[in-house]
C-alpha cells in the first residue's frame, strides 16, 4: 500500500473537483424509527439477534446517497431512533415530524406503524421496512405507505413455489403459539392451496420442556405420521425451531422459518454484484448484512434513487415518481426492483437460504404472470383490496 | 491435465506452421481462478492457465505481448507474457480491481476499484500510482478515448459516467443514466461513446463533444421477460455498421444498426451474457455466459451463432489477440 500513499496529494485535489456541479445545493432528511419487542425468552438462544438490525442498512443506504449525491449536489442526512417502547417510537416520530421531516423508514411491528401513519401529516412518506403482516398489503394500506419488508405471503409463496417445483408436495406443519407464528403459518397454508401442496398434518407447537435437553425425545414422537416430504415449522421469533431438524420421526428435511427458510436477504447471496454490497456494510457494521437491514437499505436507497432521477426532493413528488416505470432500484437481486401500485408493495425476489448457503431464489421458472414473475410472490393486484393509486 | 493441454498445445504450435492463420482469444474465468486459450481456428481450448484469485477484467498491451489481468480478490493486477504464458509482474491496483482500460500512450492503466470508490491511474511501466480519483459506488466500466483524451468510469449504484480528464486525472463532468451502468465503448473516430445500464435495461449514446446524451436504446425480446433483458458489454465494428450488445440473463446478444441505432436482431447464446469481443478481421463476435460457463461463436456475416466452447467456471471477459 506504500506505493499507494505517494497518490495521496492527487487524490485530496481531485476530491476538490469532484464537488457540485448544480448551483443550488439539496438538503434531504430521513427519519429512521426502530422499536422490535422483546422477543421473550427463547429455548434456542445461541445465536442472538443484533439490536441494531435495520439501523446499520439504513446508515449504509444513508452512505450510499450521499456518495451518488456529492456529484449532484445532494447531500442525505439519517436522524435515527431506536426506541424501547411503542410509545417511545411514537414519541421520536413526532418529534422528528415536528422539526419537518417528511420522510421516514419504520422498523417497528404493525401496531406501531399504523399508529404512525394515523399522526403523519399528508405530505409524510412512510417505508415500512419490518412489520410483514398480510393485512398492511390487502386491507389497511395507506396512499403515502410503502413496504420494502416482504409480507409473509411473499416468503411463504417463494417456499411454496419451490416445494412445488421439487414435488415435495405432502407437508407436515408445526406453528408456535405466537402471533407471529400464527400470521407466519396462515401465509403458508394460503401458498399451499396456490400451489398444490397438501398439509397432510398441521399441529400447534404446545411443548414448555427445554428442548435442549429432550429434543431428541421429544420431537419424534411429535412429528409421527405415516408419511410426509418435508415438515415445514412456523417459529418467527426461534423457540424451538432450531431442534427440529434432525430430530423428525421422518428423515426428512426442515424448512420454513428454521431449515431452509425464505428471506429478505442473507450473507450468503453473493451474486449480482451483492458481494460488493456484503463487503460494504461488513465494513460499515462489523457484522454480516440480515433481512432488516435490507429492508430499510432499499427504502432508503429508493429514496436516494429517485431524487437522483428527479433532482429535487419533495415527498410527494417522490411518492408519484416511485410509482412510475421510470423508477428502478438495483438492489443487487438480478432484477429491477418497483413498488406494486395497489399497495406499496416493494416487488422482489425472495432467496431460500440454509444457514451456510443459498439454495435458490424465487420466483422460479415456470410460475408464469402477464406482467412479472415478482408478482407470482405475495398479494397480486386481484387479490388485495388496496388501491393507492387510484 | 497441465501436461495434456502442454500436448494440445504443441498441436496448436504445429498447426500454425499450416496455412491457415490462428489466433488466440483470452478468457477470464472468474470463479475458477483461471485463464483459458482458445484457438480461434480450431475454435477449441487449447490451454488453461492459473492465474490470481477472481480474474475479471483483462486487456492487451498495445503490442499485444502482454495480457493484463484483473485479479480482483488478490487486490492487484497481474502481467503475463504472452510468450511463455507465465506471470512475470504484478501492478498496484487498488483494493478490488475489477475493470480497466489501458491509454493509448500504452502505459497510463485506469483502474476501477470497485470496492473503494475510485479510480486508481498507474504507469505500467514504472508501476507509480499517479493519481486515484474519487468516483461513486462500485466503480465498474472503463473505457478511454481513442484520442486520449477523456477516460470515462461508470459507477454501478451511483448510475453515472464520470468523464475524467486524463491530462488532470480530474472529473470533469458526471452523466446520469439508467441503474447499474457497467460498459462504455468509444467508437473508431471517438465521436460517440456508448454505455449500458443492466438494471435499467438500455443503453445510453453520448455525443462526446458535447458529452450530451443523444439517444436512448431499449431491447425487447420475445418472450423474455422485460427485467432479465440487462445489457453489459458492447463491441462496434470498425466499419460503424453493427454493435453488439450483451443482454446478461435474457441469454441473447442484440444486434444494433451503429447509424441508425435500431435493434435489428437477438441472437440466442449461452446463458448470462456478459462481455463480448471481435476478433481482429471482425468475422467472428466471442461472447462469455458465466452461468453456462461457455463461450458462444457468432459468425458476423449471418449474424448467426456457430459454435458453444466449454471453458472454466464463470466465464468474465473476453479478448481476441490478431493474427499471428
Amino acid at each position: 500500500m506504500s506505493l499507494l500513499s505517494r497518490a495521496a496529494a492527487a487524490t485530496l485535489f481531485t476530491l476538490a473537483s469532484a464537488g457540485p456541479l448544480q448551483a443550488d445545493a439539496l438538503d434531504v432528511r430521513i427519519g429512521y424509527v426502530q422499536w422490535i419487542p422483546d422477543r421473550g425468552p427463547v429455548l434456542s438462544n445461541i445465536i442472538p439477534e443484533p439490536a441494531d438490525s435495520g439501523l446499520r442498512g439504513a446508515e449504509l443506504a444513508i452512505q450510499d446517497n450521499s456518495t451518488t449525491g456529492r456529484f449532484l449536489g445532494q447531500n442525505f442526512e439519517l436522524s435515527s431512533d431506536v426506541s424501547d417502547s411503542h410509545d417511545d417510537a411514537l414519541a421520536a416520530f413526532e418529534a422528528m415530524h415536528s422539526d419537518g421531516t417528511r420522510l421516514f423508514v419504520v422498523n417497528a411491528p404493525a401496531s406501531t406503524l399504523q399508529a404512525i401513519m394515523a399522526r403523519a401529516s399528508d405530505d409524510t412518506l412512510v417505508f415500512n421496512a419490518g412489520a410483514k403482516d398480510d393485512a398492511l398489503r390487502t386491507a389497511e394500506c395507506h396512499v403515502n405507505l410503502l413496504h420494502t419488508a416482504p409480507s409473509y405471503a411473499m416468503l411463504t409463496d417463494a417456499l411454496g413455489q419451490w416445494l412445488n417445483m421439487r414435488r415435495w408436495n405432502n407437508l407436515f406443519l408445526i406453528t408456535g403459539p405466537t402471533d407471529e407464528d400464527k400470521a407466519w403459518a396462515d401465509a403458508f397454508r394460503r401458498s399451499a392451496n396456490r400451489f398444490g401442496l397438501k398439509i397432510v398434518q398441521d399441529k400447534p407447537w404446545t411443548f414448555d420442556a427445554d428442548l435442549r435437553r429432550s429434543a431428541i425425545n421429544e420431537l419424534p414422537a411429535f412429528t409421527q405420521a405415516r408419511n410426509y416430504d418435508a415438515v415445514v415449522v412456523a417459529d418467527v421469533r426461534g423457540d424451538f425451531g432450531e431442534y427440529v431438524p434432525f430430530n423428525t420421526w421422518l428423515p426428512r428435511p426442515v424448512v420454513g422459518t428454521q431449515g431452509m427458510s425464505p428471506v429478505t436477504w442473507h450473507r450468503a447471496v453473493e451474486a449480482w454484484g451483492a458481494a460488493q454490497l456484503q463487503s460494504r456494510f461488513e465494513n460499515l457494521a462489523g457484522r454480516h448484512m440480515n433481512s432488516d437491514d435490507y429492508a430499510a437499505w432499499a427504502a432508503i436507497r429508493s429514496v436516494g434513487t429517485a431524487v437522483t432521477q428527479l433532482k429535487a426532493a419533495e415527498p410527494m413528488e417522490l411518492r408519484n415518481f416511485l410509482f412510475t416505470e421510470q423508477f428502478q432500484l438495483a438492489a443487487f437481486k438480478g432484477r429491477s426492483l418497483s413498488f406494486r401500485d395497489w399497495n406499496g408493495q416493494l416487488r422482489q425476489p425472495i432467496p431460500l437460504v440454509h444457514p451456510n448457503s443459498l439454495v435458490a431464489q424465487a420466483p422460479f421458472d415456470g410460475f408464469l404472470h402477464p406482467n412479472t414473475e415478482m408478482d407470482t410472490l405475495g398479494f397480486d393486484r386481484p387479490e388485495s383490496t388496496c388501491r393507492i393509486n387510484r | 491435465m497441465k501436461s495434456l493441454f502442454k500436448h494440445l498445445a504443441l498441436a496448436a504450435l504445429i498447426g500454425l506452421s499450416g496455412p491457415a492463420l490462428a489466433s488466440l482469444a483470452y478468457v477470464s474465468n472468474e470463479r475458477d481462478n483461471t485463464i483459458s486459450v482458445i484457438d480461434t481456428q480450431s475454435m477449441e481450448v487449447i490451454d488453461t492457465l492459473p492465474v490470481g484469485a477472481r480474474p475479471r477484467g483483462i486487456l492487451f498491451s498495445g503490442d499485444y505481448s502482454k495480457l493484463y489481468i484483473c485479479a480482483s480478490d488478490d487486490d492487484t493486477v497481474q502481467v503475463m507474457d504472452l510468450a511463455t504464458r507465465t506471470i512475470i509482474d504484478t501492478l498496484p491496483s487498488g483494493a478490488d480491481p475489477e475493470q480497466f482500460a489501458l491509454h493509448p500512450n500504452d502505459r497510463h492503466l485506469y483502474i476501477a476499484n470497485e470496492d473503494d470508490d475510485i479510480v486508481t491511474v498507474v504507469d505500467v511501466k514504472t508501476k507509480e500510482v499517479l493519481a486515484q480519483i474519487d468516483v461513486g459506488i462500485e466503480p465498474e466500466g472503463m473505457a478511454i478515448s481513442p484520442d486520449g483524451k477523456w477516460a470515462v468510469n461508470t459507477s454501478e449504484t451511483t448510475s453515472m459516467l464520470h468523464w475524467i480528464n486524463t491530462e488532470t486525472f480530474e472529473i470533469e463532468k458526471n452523466s446520469v443514466v439508467g441503474q447499474r451502468p457497467r460498459h462504455v465503448e468509444f467508437t473508431r473516430d471517438g465521436k460517440i461513446a456508448w454505455a449500458s445500464a443492466e438494471i435499467g435495461g438500455t443503453v445510453h449514446i453520448f455525443d462526446v463533444d458535447t458529452i450530451e446524451e443523444i439517444k436512448l436504446i431499449n431491447f425487447q425480446i420475445r418472450g423474455v421477460p422485460q427485467d432479465r433483458v440487462q445489457p453489459v458489454g458492447i463491441q462496434l465494428t470498425s466499419d460503424g455498421k453493427y454493435a453488439f450488445v450483451a443482454l446478461g440473463p435474457s441469454n441473447h446478444v442484440a444486434v444494433v444498426d451503429a447509424q441508425t441505432y435500431e435493434v435489428l436482431d437477438y441472437l440466442l447464446v449461452g446463458a448470462r451474457v456478459w462481455q463480448v469481443a471481435l476478433d481482429q478481421d471482425e468475422k467472428f463476435l466471442y461472447t462469455t455466459n458465466g452461468v453456462s460457463g461457455d463461450v458462444s461463436v457468432i459468425d458476423v456475416d449471418q449474424l448467426k451463432v456457430i459454435k458453444s466452447i466449454k471453458v472454466g467456471r464463470f466465464p468474465w471477459g473476453v479478448v481476441i489477440a490478431p493474427t499471428s
